[in-house]
């Protein structure tokens, strides 16, 4: 009985790393240096994980489904202040590009809003969304501080032209009409992997790079990391000890060189995913 | 003297005015009526193309995944609470001048949460699947998510329905009595049924009495729970401007201020139809007005602290929002807003305002939409401008949304129209127990002692069983 297991563990509910004992953290990290803005990653988002492709129209009306996207940043060059970014068609700097998605947040304030608990976090530190269960109070999306929960504001699937069908991903589900569905980190490519490591007589030990993400796999300069945290060998879990980016801190300490950050982390949501920041030369 | 000029009226009078509402109505009834009907059908219409199409129809978008059907859940939640206010808090303050109108200002709130509970419905995005969300109990054990501000919502406000409704219906029992003895037809067995044997002995009388003060006693913390609970369903989000602290006392004052509003608008329009001047006095309404003036000070100075708080705190994102609610592209709203709710009030400071029935049936539809707008302006403008600048964006609600909004006034009116045709709306008994007291006030000499007649009563009842 749910009622009873809850009541009996409330203290061990409560505890901040619930899931310290298990094997597997999954994390990410961006390099901003590298990235290039060309958007490869957000279309192989949408090739795998079978996203509606709605048309300019809805575009523009907000309800566009990539779960995946390249948001550009212009900064205002020093000392050139009389320049108008917003008119000019090449700004002076170039536009800042950040790949955004799902941050897998440790503290997800949208997994306590939904009603029927219909997104709830996995023992490896995914933030899953259960279609099946969802209502579609979008209470999430609202709560999402980095606005990455997409709702099905359409029944999407029913206008793929055929033979489109065909060519739909089917690992997993195409959504319906009326529930919300974010970035998996590609739950079904981890799962094939994890299931693969069973197969071979290992449980709790995947390989670094045996699951890749289809965001990381199409990266044509490889600013996508992604791994297993709880790995101290992994890529990124180098990566994020270099940048001194540590999970359960509500603040890291700027070190000198580190570029590594996770967005908007001051609201102590406890992200997955580090960005490195972009180094420019301004003298150039 | 008592400060009432409430006429001495003889009670046969009393049923007789009354129990005249009941009777088939003018022409311009079943006009409005079929106006209500009609625009209920067309927010039918909009709901059932919203529901095969999708809710994008309703121009919902990312980030906004809430817009007008949140903020008018809230604002009928919201007029739903001065019902009780009136009705509950003066009964147990032994204010008597709460007796002519507090019958229809119950029904109010009863139609309003019946009119509110539609909107979370509809809201939905698998409508179908709405039950999940109560807490019913189901073999399967999948619970609900008992940390969801939502879940909270749909406990607190069946709870509230429920105790309305016990509210209304036990208030109105010894009414149903009069009713049943002069009815005929339909009528007759409606108002039996109802009555469940009402025959007005002193035992009746005294756990009549019971029970309703108990039932007013509960509903006072339950009303001022259940609004706490849907100004949770922002405060406990980690949206700039959404994530404030004052919020549930806010949100209490502005439901019993716009509550108060909607209660002046009934009570000229009821005493305008119905000829209820004799009872519905100028009198009661300068205590009205004087209470929804001591509301809105309240509301005022919460809001403005609300104001003062974010500018203090200095947090970036909430700051933001602040300025674009001023000088965005939602100002019109907030400065609306501010006029109708905030500056408009002082005119009841006038008595002369206070004493005219239509310059307060016109202010109160002013301070109405000035709370209306307020509802809108907590929902949208934060979400316009939240934490991540590349998904701003502005959205007005659409032509469905604003068809439902418009459907759910009809509806709401409605069912109060055709409340008042059924059932009473001017409370006979409490009118006549008001008149009662004022004759032994006026006179005290000519009127035996209240507790004497008790006193006489029950030892004739026990003579007899």
């Amino acid at each position: 009985m749910a009622l009873k297991r809850m009541l009996e563990n409330w203290s061990d509910l409560r505890k901040r790393d619930y899931y310290e004992d298990e094997p597997y953290m999954w994390g990410m990290s961006i390099d901003l240096n590298k990235c290039t803005g060309c958007g490869s990653c957000v279309t192989a988002c949408y090739a795998e994980n079978n996203l509606p492709v709605v048309g300019k129209e809805r575009c523009g009306s907000g309800h566009a489904m990539h779960w995946m996207r390249i948001e550009r940043y212009w900064e205002e060059p020093e000392g050139e202040t009389d320049i108008d970014i917003e008119q000019s068609d090449y700004p002076e700097r170039g536009a800042h590009y950040t790949p955004m998605m799902c941050q897998q947040c440790n503290h997800a304030p949208c997994e306590p809003v939904c009603p029927v608990a219909a997104t709830y976090h996995t023992p490896d530190g995914l933030n899953a969304q259960v279609y099946n269960r969802c209502v579609g109070s979008r209470y999430c999306g609202n709560n999402c501080p980095y606005k990455v929960r997409y709702f099905n504001f359409f029944d999407f699937s029913k206008d793929i032209p055929a033979p489109l069908e065909m060519q739909l991903n089917p690992d997993l589900s195409v959504r319906s009409k009326g529930v919300m569905e974010k970035c998996t980190f590609c739950v079904q490519r981890i799962r094939s992997a994890k299931d693969k490591a069973e197969d071979a007589g290992h449980r709790d030990y995947i390989e670094d790079g045996a699951v890749k993400t289809a965001c990381q796999q199409t990266c044509p300069t490889e600013a996508i990391v992604f791994g297993n945290l709880k790995d101290d060998d992994s890529k990124v879990k180098t990566l994020w000890a270099e940048h001194e980016v540590e999970l359960n801190r509500h603040e890291q300490e700027k070190v000198e060189d580190a570029r590594g950050y996770r967005v908007l982390e001051e609201l102590n949501v406890e992200p997955s995913v580090m960005y490195l920041d972009r180094v420019r030369d301004t003298e150039a | 003297m008592s400060d009432y000029s409430m006429k001495d009226i003889e009670w046969a009078k009393i049923n007789r005015d009354v129990l005249a509402s009941l009777e088939s109505p003018r022409k311009e009834f079943w006009i409005v009526l079929s106006v209500c009907i009609f625009l209920v059908l067309c927010g039918a219409a909009a709901e059932v193309y919203q529901y095969n199409e999708g809710l994008g129809t309703a121009l919902m978008n990312k980030p906004h995944f809430w817009q007008l059907y949140i903020s008018n859940f809230v604002f009928w939640i919201g007029m739903s609470h001065s019902g009780t206010l009136l009705s509950a808090i003066l009964l147990l303050t032994h204010a008597d001048w709460r007796k002519p109108i507090y019958r229809f200002a119950e029904a109010m709130t009863l139609f309003s949460i019946l009119t509110a509970a539609i909107f979370p419905v509809i809201h939905l995005g698998r409508v179908w699947d709405m039950y999940w969300v109560l807490p019913y109990p189901n073999e399967r054990g999948i619970w609900p998510n008992f940390r969801s501000p939502l879940l909270w919502d749909a406990a607190a406000i069946t709870t509230y329905a429920t105790s309305s409704i016990l509210f209304l219906y036990v208030g109105m029992i010894p009414d149903l009595a009069i009713c049943r003895d002069n009815a005929k037809g339909w009528r007759k067995k409606l108002y039996t049924a109802l009555s469940i044997g009402w025959m007005g002995r002193a035992s009746e009388w005294m756990a009549f009495r019971k029970t309703y003060v108990l039932l007013a006693c509960f509903l006072v913390p339950l009303a001022v729970s259940v609004h706490s609970i849907v100004a949770s369903d922002f405060a406990m989000s980690i949206m700039p401007d959404w994530h404030i602290t004052s919020f549930p006392p806010y949100f209490v004052a502005g439901a019993l201020y716009s509550g108060c509003a909607a209660i002046i608008t009934l009570f000229v329009l009821l005493r305008y139809v119905f000829k209820f001047e004799d009872y519905m006095t100028t009198e009661i309404m300068d205590k009205t007005a004087k209470l929804t003036f001591a509301i809105a000070m309240v509301w005022n100075y919460l809001n403005l602290s609300e104001y003062a708080s974010i500018w203090y705190s200095n947090d970036m994102f909430e700051k933001e929002v602040l300025l674009e609610k001023f000088f965005g592209p939602y100002h019109w709203v907030v400065w609306g807003m501010l006029l109708c709710a905030l500056v408009a009030p002082f005119a009841m400071a006038f008595e002369k305002v206070r004493h005219n029935m239509w310059a307060m049936f016109w202010l109160s539809l002013v301070l109405q939409l000035g709370m209306w707008l307020e509802r809108f302006q907590i929902v949208s403008p934060p979400l316009a401008s939240n934490h991540e600048p590349w998904t701003w964006a502005v959205v007005w609600p659409g032509l469905i949304q604003l068809t439902i909004t418009v459907a759910s006034f009809g509806w709401f009116t409605m069912l109060f129209l055709i409340f008042c045709k059924v059932f009473p709306s001017v409370s006979m008994y409490e009118v006549k127990e008001m008149v009662f007291h004022r004759r032994k006030a006026s006179s005290r000499t000519d009127m035996e002692d209240l507790d004497k007649v008790k006193d006489d009563m029950i030892k004739a009842e026990e003579g007899l069983s």
